[in-house]
């Protein structure tokens, strides 16, 4: 299979060229993204800058370790002196001042960054839908969507416009998509990778995380990105293992836990009868299966809806039109309020009821219209529903509760790995969606999410890799999660489960 | 202004100290937090609140603020978080402040404060840090406010005391004595008036004797030592004026007006904000350990109870004369160098507490800023010891030497201000001013032992003021006896 390594040995003989590489791939975006609707900006001459620099390094042999691999970006990470919108209105003119520590990562590693992918405003979703650049479809049927929200990072990768891409992953945005799209998508453990210059949605959840068409890719990729961050007080200063050296081994027998309640009601049937089929196979091939229960999953999907929402409500804040972004209109605001204040004391009769009325002060309406004008709908709501649960009064009941059974999911699967090198279940409970689908029904929304979203309430990593193609044409994935810090175990068990279908 | 002499009710006080930390950098960027800088131009992009930007925590905050602590004998704790604190204004540009909610790092501590006729001690609640918001500039431009980020994320401490303070002169010890800590750490400069020292204040009254708290507003702008003992006490006055003619005291925030003296509402406790406090999830939690506490007491420097007391017992210096010494923790630190030389503490304290701190008054400046090092004040007051100069001249050279860095004896040599124990040369002049103030002579052996100081002073002048007093004394004496 056609992997960096495999790449790099044809740029080493010179058989191959990054500059036609480049080529190909802008040719791609070109024919299919019209369609697809991956990206939504690519820079053809930065490209072709970066590939001519590149080829000239590997020309000298000074080429870095990833040299070759062609990455597209989420538009929720940082590049200095690009628009970094989050698929957002309220940052539709924001350009980045500084790179984020991936991204400075990639470049000290000459990879070539190809352009920015769609996804759902400020990671909110599940579908890539919620963009103002408009929905990416699928590139396996077009009627259907991608997931999300790293759906145009996924969908890039599928669709052969770049070697692999990044996403950031809060609840299942890295591994749903993948899995709606049938490439590979990683999220690591909390912390191992720096989270400077990912625009933060949730950030005692967020991870950023590579797509690849391989699993090869996804480690040799991971190896670069992660590691300790000083701008980052929250990255680990574990050592990062060598990835791409542990997959290329055999993965000896492996332990894979089997939780019954992601095997459940809700589940398709004809994923579940694949899942198993491709069990049984790795069964054959040395792997042993146990039983293992993770009882308090079936709260994954509320506390995740407290916890993430909470901390959204906060990191958001900050968009409020004052120093840049998106700024409604003053004049506007102006007019609008002088005619509410005329309109009052037509209506009263007395300055006393104008007082009484409370008419917002300028800066209050400020705030009020740019944040209405800016935010998409789901983005609301998830602001609202956070400022509630942090709210005087129900803080107890609902973030404080929310925050116990975090523990107890977390608690459940450290339980879980005293017996198993890694966890297995469906990435997914169905195949992609219709576009629109469910659109008008968040709550459906969100239990697409609901094997995905507890690996993040415990920061452990999961991992998702192709599993098949349904009746309906539409690719599935499976998962494997490992403990935190096992991102060792999960590649081998994905690469294992990966050799089984070549 | 209105004072407070009321037998039928106490105030109950409890003050919130913000103290603006000396650090190089900010709490939680790695650019300088020094105040004055050209506006906006102290920033990273997490200063701006740019997005994806993460806090870095300042180590020197935690060292800091622990320094604190253990100076006002908290409790530290092992482990505690920061919390952020949720709100909108244009100059909070994370639309949070990065603070500590439920588990401050300092608790459970207290301070003495010394009034006139009585000792007490108050409670520290808490200490806690946390970061300033930016400026917002409302008097620069007719039409806009300007935003001044350079001072958003400049790390802070909040002390809060025990609801212990009765009165606004309490109040003021307690004031004056965490200044007086917070400057002998080094952790805070202790300008009030600058808003590196800030406070506000929670007051209520109740009947005497009475448990229960009554309610209390909260008073805020209160921008100098005065200021607070002002508004303290108008306060107060308020509250019982109104309960004693039948009205209640509504939970509110005022702000203390400086100019009109006198208080005003800033908000109700309807419009209070909820601040919607959580664990921040970008920073990790602070661990102090066994080994950092240790380092910390390890840097602590003497503080101003210990001194003073070293000061009266060790060095024999009068109570008020130590007070005024340690006060400030660099006069102490000078008056000690001094000391340091010149194994003399009365003379060196009689100096400092006359003529230096005359100056420091005069100019308004910090010891700092004094020009005659310790080195140089103890020569003159050896000069003085030795007899070469006297008591007007080492006023003239010290007041020369504030200009002048040359020794003290070079400048008496040029000043001709060296004293002159030669009987040789004094003789003649003393026989002259005799013979020329014969009533004066008569009146002297009359009785009139008074006018000793009339022929001294005469024989000061006609020396030019060189002539050693107590030899002059002695041959006077000698010499209207024989006559």
């Amino acid at each position: 299979m056609k992997n960096l390594l495999s790449v790099q040995e044809q740029l080493q003989s010179g058989k191959r060229k990054v500059t036609d590489i480049c080529e190909e791939y802008l040719q791609t975006i070109k024919e299919t993204n019209s369609e697809v609707n991956a990206f939504v900006s690519v820079d053809d001459e930065d490209v072709r800058k970066q590939a001519t620099n590149i080829q000239q390094k590997i020309d000298a042999g000074t080429a870095g370790k990833l040299a070759g691999m062609v990455i597209g970006v989420k538009d929720v990470i940082c590049e200095k002196g690009k628009k970094v919108t989050c698929a957002s209105h309220i940052l539709h003119n924001f350009e980045s001042v500084y790179d984020a520590t991936v991204i400075k990562k990639l470049k000290n590693e000459d990879a070539i960054l190809i352009g920015r992918t769609n996804m759902d405003e400020f990671a909110m979703g599940s579908s890539t839908e919620n963009t103002i650049y408009g929905p990416s479809k699928n590139p396996a049927n077009s009627d259907f969507v991608v997931g999300g929200s790293s759906g145009g990072s996924a969908a890039a990768v599928a669709a052969n416009m770049c070697d692999t891409s990044l996403g950031s992953d809060t609840g299942g945005s890295i591994r749903q998509p993948a899995s709606y799209c049938g490439v590979v998508g990683l999220k690591p453990t909390y912390s191992r990778v720096s989270r400077y210059g990912l625009v933060a949605y949730a950030s005692s959840f967020d991870c950023i995380g590579p797509f690849s068409k391989n699993v090869t890719d996804a480690a040799i990729l991971l190896e670069h990105l992660a590691g300790d961050d000083p701008m980052d007080n929250s990255s680990s200063a574990k050592p990062v293992e060598n990835y791409s050296e542990a997959v290329a081994e055999s993965s000896g027998k492996l332990k894979i836990g089997v939780p019954k309640e992601y095997f459940g009601e809700g589940l398709d049937d004809e994923i579940r009868q694949g899942i198993e089929d491709r069990l049984k196979e790795l069964e054959k091939d040395g792997a042993e299966l146990v039983p293992v229960t993770l009882p308090h999953m079936k709260y994954g999907i509320a506390t995740y809806y407290i916890l993430a929402t909470a901390e959204a409500s906060s990191n958001l804040a900050r968009y409020d039109g004052i120093r840049y972004g998106h700024r409604a209109d003053f004049e506007k605001i102006e007019e609008e309020l002088s005619l509410e204040r005329k309109e009052l004391k037509k209506a009263a009769g007395t300055s006393t009821a104008l007082e009484a009325a409370d008419i917002d002060s300028p800066l209050i309406r400020l705030y009020k219209k740019s944040r209405t004008e800016g935010f998409g709908t789901e983005v609301k709501r998830r602001i609202i529903l956070g400022t509630y649960v942090l709210s005087a009064g129900y803080y107890d009941a609902y973030y404080g509760k929310a925050q116990k059974v975090r523990r107890l999911i977390k608690q459940d699967f450290l339980d879980a790995f005293q017996q198993v090198d890694v966890i297995v279940s469906p990435t997914a409970p169905t195949t992609a969606f219709k576009l629109g689908e469910n659109q008008d029904d968040p709550l459906q929304m969100y239990l697409n999410d609901v094997y995905t979203i507890s690996a993040n309430l415990a920061g452990i990593c999961g991992i998702s890799v192709p599993a098949g193609t349904h009746s309906n044409g539409l690719p599935y994935g499976v998962q494997f999660m490992g403990n935190t810090f096992h991102e060792v175990d999960i590649l081998r068990a994905a690469k294992q489960f990966e050799s089984l279908q070549s | 202004m209105p004072t407070i002499a009321n037998e039928k009710y106490e105030a109950v006080i409890g003050l919130e100290v913000h103290a603006q930390l000396l650090t190089d950098s900010k709490a939680f960027a790695p650019v300088s937090s020094e105040y004055g800088g050209a506006p906006n131009t102290q920033v990273t992009p997490l200063c701006l609140g740019h997005p994806g930007t993460l806090p870095v925590l300042n180590e020197n905050l935690v060292r800091y603020t622990i320094k604190m602590g253990l100076a006002t004998n908290c409790k530290v704790a092992e482990k505690s978080i920061f919390a952020r604190k949720n709100y909108f204004y244009p100059d909070l540009p994370k639309g949070y402040q990065i603070s500590q909610y439920e588990t401050p790092i300092c608790y459970d501590g207290h301070i003495h404060i010394e009034l006139d006729d009585y000792d007490k001690r108050i409670g520290l609640t808490r200490i806690h840090m946390e970061e300033d918001a930016g400026k917002s500039i409302h008097d620069q431009d007719p039409y806009h406010t300007l935003i001044d980020l350079n001072r958003a994320g400049t790390p802070l401490i909040e002390i809060v005391s025990e609801p212990d303070i009765r009165t606004p002169a309490e109040a003021y010890e307690y004031l004056k004595k965490i200044k007086q800590i917070v400057q002998y750490l080094e952790v805070c400069d202790g300008n009030m008036e600058e808003g590196s020292l800030r406070c506000d204040a929670n007051v209520s009254i109740r009947p005497r004797g009475q448990e229960e708290f009554g309610t209390r507003t909260e008073l805020k702008n209160m921008n100098s030592f005065r200021n607070v003992e002002r508004a303290l006490t108008y306060e107060i006055e308020r509250q019982i004026d109104l309960v004693e003619s039948g009205g209640e005291v509504v939970q509110q925030t005022l702000l203390w007006d400086p100019n009109k003296l006198e208080t005003r509402q800033m908000r109700s406790k309807e419009e209070a904000h909820d601040y919607r406090y959580f664990p921040e999830p970008d920073l990790p939690p602070i661990i102090v350990t066994s080994d950092l506490l240790d380092e910390i007491k390890e840097e602590l420097p003497e503080l101003p109870d210990v001194r003073f007391e070293r000061f009266v017992k060790d060095l024999g210096l009068k109570e008020d004369d130590a007070e005024i010494l340690t006060e400030s923790r660099y006069l102490a630190d000078y008056f000690e160098e001094a000391l340091d030389i010149l194994d003399d503490p009365k003379a060196i304290a009689n100096v400092v507490l006359t003529e230096v701190l005359r100056v420091l008054n005069e100019k308004s400046i910090s010891i700092l800023d004094f020009s005659i090092t310790p080195e140089r004040l103890t020569e003159l007051i050896q000069l003085k010891k030795d007899d070469k100069i006297n008591s007007s001249a080492m006023q003239s050279i010290f007041n020369e030497m504030l200009e002048n860095g040359e020794s003290p004896l070079e400048l008496a040599k040029k000043m001709n201000l060296i004293q002159v124990s030669d009987s040789g040369f004094l003789e003649p002049i003393i026989e002259d001013v005799i013979e020329s103030n014969p009533d004066e002579v008569k009146r002297y052996k009359e009785g009139k032992k008074a006018l000793i100081g009339f022929f001294i002073g005469q024989v000061m002048k006609e020396s030019k003021g060189k002539a050693n007093p107590k030899l002059v004394r002695e041959l006077i004496s000698k010499k209207l006896e024989l006559n």
